[in-house]
């Protein structure tokens, strides 16, 4: 047999980092260059803001297992937290009040993420789907009725416009690697761990409530994180924006690029997000395509674009090295997950 | 346990040793009731340190609900279990394997979408002791306590020569490979007693024959007590050093294999009671 090149481990981790630098980079430079127009540039932020959203929606689905029906509820939260700190810290410096939003906004997320996390992981399938539904719809009719302080119905403006193209992508490149070092540890383990088997995760010492908290937990976090970045791309928020079909909005794209795959959440958030503004012109038939677009690929690929499977560079540069690409495709895939 | 493991080498040289019968497990009055029926009752047994100990008995006599009461997957109506002294009355599943029962399953219960290997790095979970932030910042503690998880897995899996499946995905194992996973899954956890269910389920008189000698070379080396289920009467003679018999959640006997063999009771759960004529 031959000897197979294997990439180190730093050399791995500095082609991820050289590439993600080119891509923040270099996507800022054509976003500045003036070849986008005003809309094209509009949607490039919120591929980025929406993959943010299936990515750590894509933690409890598709990792842990679970089916919660409110993320926009803690997108809400992290918008308006975070869009009321920068309000409020319009005289600090830019870095620091960006970034310190940013923590904030995840952080009250995560806090109602564990707040109904710990009652809504004691049920099962349809009924935590129920819940965290319930959950959804209080947060937005308390933002409605909060109205001293998030402005209500007609709501918050003069939002520090803070999402550049880079604060948005360098987000969704930071979910994205700690999603994949969480899962890719001892404790992700745990939580695929119970995906696969409660009763015996349990019994092999595994703290189920522990863990089902934590991915929750985190998964708010990030959607916090996604909500500020919303607010700061948007310059107003209001609480019609975080409705039930936001929710279901950012499952659809985690179930369409398939559940417990971070590259298939991204490309799912992408399309699902570009594909209606690039079909303006055929206007009227334009939910249609889109729906039928869901149909075929739960019909040819229920388990999503990507099934299980990631994208990962450093393989694909392995096997170039290797001078197998194409060979042992197939047995490559069939060997990986 | 390197050495240990090492020492063994592929033939396995099991040494003579004394059995260590001091009890690592105990229950006493142990009893269970659902609504009005009561599944198991007055369950007593004592399981030695190293001792292989058999549970047998007719379908539906209640021995898979004892090795729930003994996990706490169900809680107990009555009685109490406790293991190295301690009472494990209000512990955990989780806490209880932590504190050193480990278990397998009838139905074999494996993370299918997993790895061999990763299946027995959540055996391993305790092992290591990284915190989060220092795995979302992969520091050099996260990389250690990987490296030392996989060494051990590895070696894990060597009991069964099974480090060529390490990446394959644990669903698409042969079902007889299945059921070894889970034993070393269980036994990755470090605990001080096995509890397996029906581990020859499904297989063949060779395969029997090797799981035979493996659970005793895993007791030899692990010095760790064994509490088994199964129904394949030559591996519970063959193995076990005492022998209880389960019959409508009651024990009816209890003793060496021979004692067993020979008893009446026994006799007659198994194959009815001889017609006076």
């Amino acid at each position: 047999m031959k000897k197979r090149i294997q990439l180190s481990t730093p050399s791995k981790y500095l082609i991820n980092a050289i590439l993600v630098a080119v891509l923040l980079v270099g996507g800022t430079m054509l976003y500045n260059s003036g070849l986008l127009n005003r809309a094209s540039k509009a949607v490039l932020i919120q591929c980025g803001i929406y993959s943010i959203l299936a990515v750590s929606l894509n933690i409890c689905t598709g990792y842990l297992g679970q089916l919660p029906l409110g993320h926009a509820g803690f997108m809400a939260v992290g918008a308006y937290v975070g869009a009321l700190f920068w309000k409020a810290t319009v005289s600090w410096p830019a870095g620091l009040t960006i970034v310190f939003g940013l923590i904030v906004a995840g952080l009250a997320a995560a806090v109602f993420g564990i707040i109904i996390g710990i009652p809504a992981l004691r049920l099962k399938g349809d009924y935590l789907a129920i819940i965290t539904l319930g959950f959804g719809e209080i947060i937005r009719i308390a933002i409605i009725n909060l109205d001293g302080i998030t402005g209500g119905t007609p709501g918050l403006l003069n939002v520090p416009k803070h999402s550049s193209f880079l604060l948005t992508f360098a987000c969704l490149a930071a979910a994205i690697f700690i999603t994949h070092n969480v899962i890719h540890s001892r404790h992700g383990r745990a939580i695929l761990s119970i995906r696969g088997n409660e009763i015996a995760a349990e019994s092999c010492g595994i703290n189920l409530t522990y863990y089902k908290v934590f991915a929750f937990a985190l998964s708010a976090f990030l959607a916090g994180v996604a909500g500020a970045v919303y607010a700061g791309f948007q310059g107003s928020l209001f609480p019609k924006s975080f409705d039930f079909m936001a929710s279901i909005n950012i499952l659809v794209m985690v179930v369409l690029g398939g559940m417990g795959s971070m590259t298939g959440s991204v490309i799912a958030a992408t399309v699902l997000t570009a594909l209606p503004s690039l079909m303006q012109a055929l206007s009227s038939y334009r939910m249609v395509i889109y729906s039928l677009l869901l149909i075929v690929v739960m019909i040819f690929k229920p388990s999503g674009l990507m099934g299980t499977k990631d994208i990962s560079v450093s393989r694909f540069i392995q096997r170039l090295l290797c001078g197998e690409l194409f060979k042992s495709r197939k047995k490559e895939d069939k060997a990986h997950e | 346990m390197s050495e240990q493991l090492h020492a063994l080498g592929p033939k396995g040289f099991v040494p003579e040793r004394d059995l260590d019968k001091t009890p690592v497990l105990e229950t006493h009055h142990l009893g269970i009731d659902f609504g009005g029926l009561t599944a198991v009752n007055e369950f007593e047994i004592t399981i030695g340190r190293t001792e292989i100990t058999g549970l047998i008995g007719p379908n539906g006599a209640g021995k898979t609900t004892v090795f729930n009461l003994l996990t706490n997957v169900y809680k107990p109506t009555r009685g109490n279990i406790l293991l190295d002294g301690v009472s494990t009355a209000g512990k955990s599943t989780a806490q209880l394997c932590r504190m050193g029962i480990a278990r397998t399953f009838q139905n074999i219960r494996l993370f299918k979408d997993m790895s061999v290997i990763d299946n027995i790095l959540v055996g391993l979970h305790h092992e290591m002791d990284y915190t989060l932030p220092e795995a979302i910042l992969r520091l050099p503690r996260f990389w250690r306590g990987e490296q030392i998880a996989r060494k051990r897995a590895m070696e894990l899996l060597g009991i069964f020569h099974m480090e060529d499946t390490a990446d394959t995905p644990a669903g698409s194992l042969p079902y007889g490979a299945q059921r070894r996973l889970e034993i070393l899954r269980a036994l990755a956890t470090n605990p001080s007693i096995l509890l397996l269910d029906e581990p020859a389920a499904g297989m063949n008189p060779s395969e029997t024959a090797e799981l035979m000698e493996n659970i005793r070379r895993i007791r030899d080396t692990f010095q760790i007590a064994v509490l088994l289920i199964e129904h394949d009467m030559s591996l519970v003679m063959g193995i076990c050093e005492g022998i209880a018999v389960l019959n409508f959640g009651q024990i009816i006997a209890k003793g060496t294999p021979e004692q067993i063999r020979n008893d009446p009771a026994v006799i007659e759960a198994y194959l009815g009671k001889q017609q006076e004529v």
